[in-house]
């Protein structure tokens, strides 16, 4: 262990891992325990040397995810009415909108948080989802994948925060009044689903080399 | 080092990176630095000087912070002779008609009510341990809870949410920040400030170092 450890990091060292040595560690303190010990005794914890169920967990809370970010982009997500005109807008159609009234640093963050994040996140957790069960070792680079995935996910919350709070403000009777679509509720769902998804991924288990190889 | 040789050591004087499951001996990590994991870099030990009061105190600073957050008005609207105040509490109730209202419910958790349990979560955890006294009961699971609600906690997603709001509102009608606005802002900043200080592993060490088994 050094502080200066991880600028040869990418390419994976040979490491001797809990699990190669006989060993458990928990997932959530690091203490470390012979292999077949049920609980951490420090945090409590169910000691899993990897988790191979959380593999299914993470397909299942990704489909959901994917299923639920199609009505997202389909129906409205803000309704605005001003002088009595009412106009229903996508989440797209909210992005060009901001780039009609020139706002197009606040478009660039809207569209990067409601459409190339979840995008990827589909992308980026199917692919190591998929590395694993192919039994392929990963790299540190695939690890920092993970580790974005995990980071950004919150961050797609915005554009339900902004609906929220636009909602709350403006409501001026017949000179304007935005009010919430239907599709803010599915893509609140979409961000949470991949979020749990996202979250129920074991890490250890990027790193692993095929069964019978232990690392 | 990582951990190489025979496995003559005792178990307590290794860790296992959470991570990448890389096993290491515990080093002996001066206050203030760093020890990180080999092979991916996450860090297992991040000892610092005070470092349990200054999360009770910014915990503490935060829900002040928070409770003042709620209850003022956050932004004002005017235009055409019309005006509209509303406070976070507004923002909340903005799903709360007909089919969206677990939304609200959704909204209400993300931005209030689960950053104050976790301000009062930590608290709990930590006070004792900062005057000096064994961890209170329960602690573990306590603290266990707020790290499994951590990435729950959406203050900061939420002022740059208003941000945004905000410039797609400007053209429309003059806005106005209220006092609640800037408290969330002190939110969000004493946040990143307190999880700074905050290393899981360590965490954990100390809990375990210091209760009574």
């Amino acid at each position: 262990m050094s502080g200066d450890g991880m600028a040869n990091a990418e390419r994976a060292q040979p490491v001797l891992t809990a699990r190669a040595a006989g060993l458990v560690g928990c997932a959530e303190c690091g203490h470390v325990y012979q292999l077949g010990t049920e609980t951490c005794t420090v945090c409590g914890k169910r000691l899993v040397s990897r988790d191979m169920t959380s593999l299914q967990r993470v397909w299942a809370w990704l489909f959901a995810g994917m299923v639920v970010y199609i009505p997202a982009n389909v129906y409205p997500m803000l309704r605005t009415t001003t002088f009595g005109n009412t106009q229903e807008s996508t989440i797209v159609g909210g992005v060009f909108e901001l780039m009609d009234h020139g706002s197009y640093g606040v478009a660039l963050i809207v569209f990067f948080a409601s459409v190339i994040i979840p995008v990827s996140k589909f992308i980026a957790i199917a692919y190591l989802a998929i590395r694993i069960q192919r039994g392929k070792p990963g790299t540190a680079s695939h690890f920092h994948l993970y580790e974005v995935v995990e980071f950004i996910g919150r961050w797609s919350m915005i554009d339900v925060f902004v609906v929220a709070i636009l909602s709350a403000l403006v409501q001026l009777n017949f000179v304007a009044s935005i009010n919430p679509g239907i599709a803010a509720v599915s893509f609140a769902l979409s961000v949470a689903f991949t979020m749990i998804s996202a979250n129920s991924f074991d890490p250890r288990l990027i790193w692993d080399a095929p069964e019978g190889k232990p690392v | 080092m990582a951990y190489h040789s025979q496995m003559t050591d005792s178990l307590s004087d290794m860790i296992a990176c959470p991570k990448c499951d890389g096993l290491h001996r515990v080093p002996q990590v001066d206050i203030g630095a760093q020890a990180r994991c080999v092979r991916c870099g996450t860090v297992l030990m991040a000892p610092r000087e005070g470092a349990m009061t200054r999360i009770v105190m910014l915990s503490m600073t935060a829900l002040i912070l928070m409770i003042a957050a709620v209850f003022f008005p956050f932004l004002e609207l005017s235009t055409h002779g019309l005006g509209r105040k509303s406070s976070v509490f507004d923002a909340i109730l903005a799903f709360s008609d007909g089919l969206m209202l677990p939304l609200s419910f959704a909204v209400a958790a993300l931005i209030v009510v689960l950053p104050i349990t976790r301000f009062v979560a930590l608290i709990y955890v930590f006070a004792p341990m900062a005057l000096g006294w064994a961890p209170a009961k329960h602690a573990r699971s306590v603290f266990k809870f707020a790290e499994h609600i951590r990435p729950w906690a959406m203050a900061e997603v939420f002022i740059i949410g208003v941000a945004v709001a905000l410039v797609k509102v400007a053209g429309l009608a003059q806005v106005t920040l209220g006092p609640a606005f800037w408290a969330f802002v002190g939110l969000v900043i004493i946040t990143v400030l307190k999880d700074n200080f905050m290393c899981r592993v360590t965490v954990w060490q100390t809990l375990n170092a210091r209760s009574p088994s």
